[in-house]
């Protein structure tokens, strides 16, 4: 399971006053098993990679192939490639529209043609492994939720089509703090046990830094750096070129490294920690 | 944000573009209402020359304004060929059953279609090189003699521009629901009618929630911003009628007089019939 992507382009509306180059020659490769973030400003074409990823915008220059589904043939099998690549959007809380949880969930399942127990059994396993009780909230009206458990009902209407590479736009938009933390921890939780691929579009670098193995940086349509996050945010003037943020811990560790501390390179708050409470005990 | 075209407006910086909006508006009352009075077509011509001039000055390509024909293409067709079999007008040249075909009926068919045409195209220029919001001033500016009769023309007018401003955020949205329900294998575009009614359920349910949920929004950010305590506004685009304004309204007032002219009878016999002057003309070459 890999996803090849080679000179991919796109062009919004082409030959109208509003045209709009939106990629440009983006080439980079997806191995099964990466946590992998791609991340960029506004308008960098972040949401269009993520689209030509199953399919949704139709590949019009360069190639793309996702396991065997090759899409430059004249008609791919865009069904299964929806399948395969399981795409949660942006505030996907607003797509839910069934009258019930469980009805909703197993939306997917109900237009792949699954039959009613097998569609039934994976919505639990999927209500389930997005942290929520299925036997509480499965006969619910979705809309009566709060906003953190459509956020999850959401996403298990992915999960449960049983996707091999889960796509999330911007999965923790407009939470607070531990709102996100659940949803990332949800979204590590998917990575390590069913979903052995994840693609994540974020301008959250806490969670890119904590999370991803591999980042790819977009700037106006090109892809700019395939890199590791400790490569990313040990190059601090890249990092503010490009118009991101540093996660706070790297910018203590600067600070403290400033004052003359002897601070290894630290991602995470609790790395931050681990290093200073080493130095203070004086074990390095 | 697939191929979204805000309203039809097509922009550019022209002539036509800096009119001021209320001007436009008006000129396009009289040119539908006048379009009603041409009787020949010498005067069908000069409409399309006026046409043709503004298109030009406007810089809108001729293409793109053909283009808003094709919406009514069909019944312009269907409409001629009503009035070239059932107008019952002139000496049949061919006859079967109630259908007849003279010559009178085949030039009335040919005036019919082109009035329609003209009746298109004259607004559709006023939409290309009109932002919707210019329009809702230009509207609120020209009704504003109601708010003597207690009309709230200004609520009115603010209703008007919160929807239009909301088309390209809703047809956003439209979009990326279809693309969320897409991705989650809906299928639009197949089966039968039922079918495919039934398939806008996942989308229309999430776009009336959204809209609820945008318009409550909507509400509290101008309550939080007391709209409406002050009694008067002051606004941000301020149109202004400039000699551009004046030259339109003199080139369109000849357009008005030479139709005008063309439609004074004196003793029931046209003053200037223009279309029998061109008939004149043609036969005296062809003796």
């Amino acid at each position: 399971m890999s996803i090849e992507v080679e000179g991919l382009g796109y062009t919004y509306m082409k030959k109208s006053p509003y045209e709009k180059r939106a990629l440009d020659n983006v080439t980079f490769s997806i191995a099964e098993g990466d946590f992998l973030a791609i991340v960029g400003q506004t308008g960098s074409g972040k949401s269009t990679l993520l689209q030509h990823l199953n399919g949704l915008i139709k590949l019009t220059e360069g190639k793309v192939v996702v396991d065997d589904i090759d899409l430059t043939v004249r008609r791919p099998d865009y069904k299964r490639l929806r399948y395969l690549v399981g795409m949660v959007f942006q505030y996907p809380e607003y797509q839910l529209f069934d009258e019930t949880v469980a009805k909703d969930v197993g939306f997917g399942c109900r237009n792949a043609g699954l039959s009613p127990e097998e569609t039934a059994q994976r919505v639990r396993e999927a209500i389930e492994l997005v942290g929520l009780d299925y036997d509480d909230i499965a006969e619910r009206s979705p809309f009566e939720l709060s906003g953190g458990q459509k956020r999850r009902v959401a996403i298990a209407g992915v999960i449960a089509m049983r996707p091999k590479v889960l796509v999330l736009d911007e999965p923790t938009a407009g939470l607070d703090p531990k709102g996100r933390r659940e949803i990332m921890d949800m979204v590590v939780r998917l990575h390590g046990t069913v979903c052995p691929t994840v693609i994540m579009v974020s301008h959250d670098m806490e969670a890119v830094a904590e999370y991803c193995n591999r980042v790819l940086v977009l700037s106006h349509g090109q892809l700019v750096y395939d890199l590791t996050p400790a490569e990313l945010f040990a190059k601090g003037d890249l990092v503010r070129e490009l118009g991101l943020d540093t996660p706070v811990s790297v910018r203590l560790a600067d600070m403290l490294r400033a004052k003359g501390w002897d601070v290894p390179p630290v991602l995470t708050p609790k790395a931050l920690a681990d290093a200073i409470a080493d130095i203070l005990e004086g074990r390095v | 944000m697939k191929d979204v075209v805000f309203g039809q407006y097509y922009p550019a910086s022209s002539g036509v573009h800096h009119m001021d909006a209320r001007a436009k508006v008006l000129l396009m009352l009289a040119y539908v209402v006048l379009i009603f009075f041409v009787n020949s077509f010498v005067g069908y011509f000069a409409y399309m020359v006026f046409v043709l001039v503004a298109t030009l000055v406007s810089k809108v390509p001729v293409r793109t304004m053909l283009r808003s024909i094709k919406g009514v293409f069909f019944l312009v067709l269907f409409i001629s060929i009503i009035n070239v079999f059932f107008s019952g007008l002139g000496e049949p040249m061919w006859k079967w059953w109630i259908l007849s075909v003279s010559v009178e009926s085949l030039l009335h068919a040919a005036k019919m279609a082109l009035r329609i045409l003209l009746l298109v195209l004259g607004p559709a220029l006023l939409t290309y090189t009109t932002t919707p919001m210019e329009l809702t001033d230009a509207i609120e500016s020209l009704l504003s003699p109601l708010k003597l009769v207690r009309f709230p023309v200004r609520d009115v007018a603010v209703i008007m521009s919160i929807a239009l401003r909301m088309v390209p955020t809703l047809m956003e949205e439209t979009d990326r629901i279809m693309l969320a329900q897409k991705a989650r294998g809906a299928s639009l575009d197949t089966g039968n009618i039922f079918k495919r009614v039934k398939a806008l359920i996942p989308i229309l349910i999430p776009l009336f929630v959204g809209s609820f949920r945008r318009a409550e929004e909507l509400a509290l950010a101008l309550d939080a911003r007391c709209y409406n305590a002050t009694p008067k506004r002051t606004r941000y685009r301020i149109l202004r009628f400039t000699w551009r304004d004046l030259i339109a309204m003199l080139v369109f007032s000849v357009l008005l007089a030479f139709i005008v002219l063309g439609v004074i009878k004196r003793g029931g016999v046209l003053l200037y019939d223009f279309d029998g002057m061109i008939w004149d003309i043609i036969r005296s070459w062809v003796h």
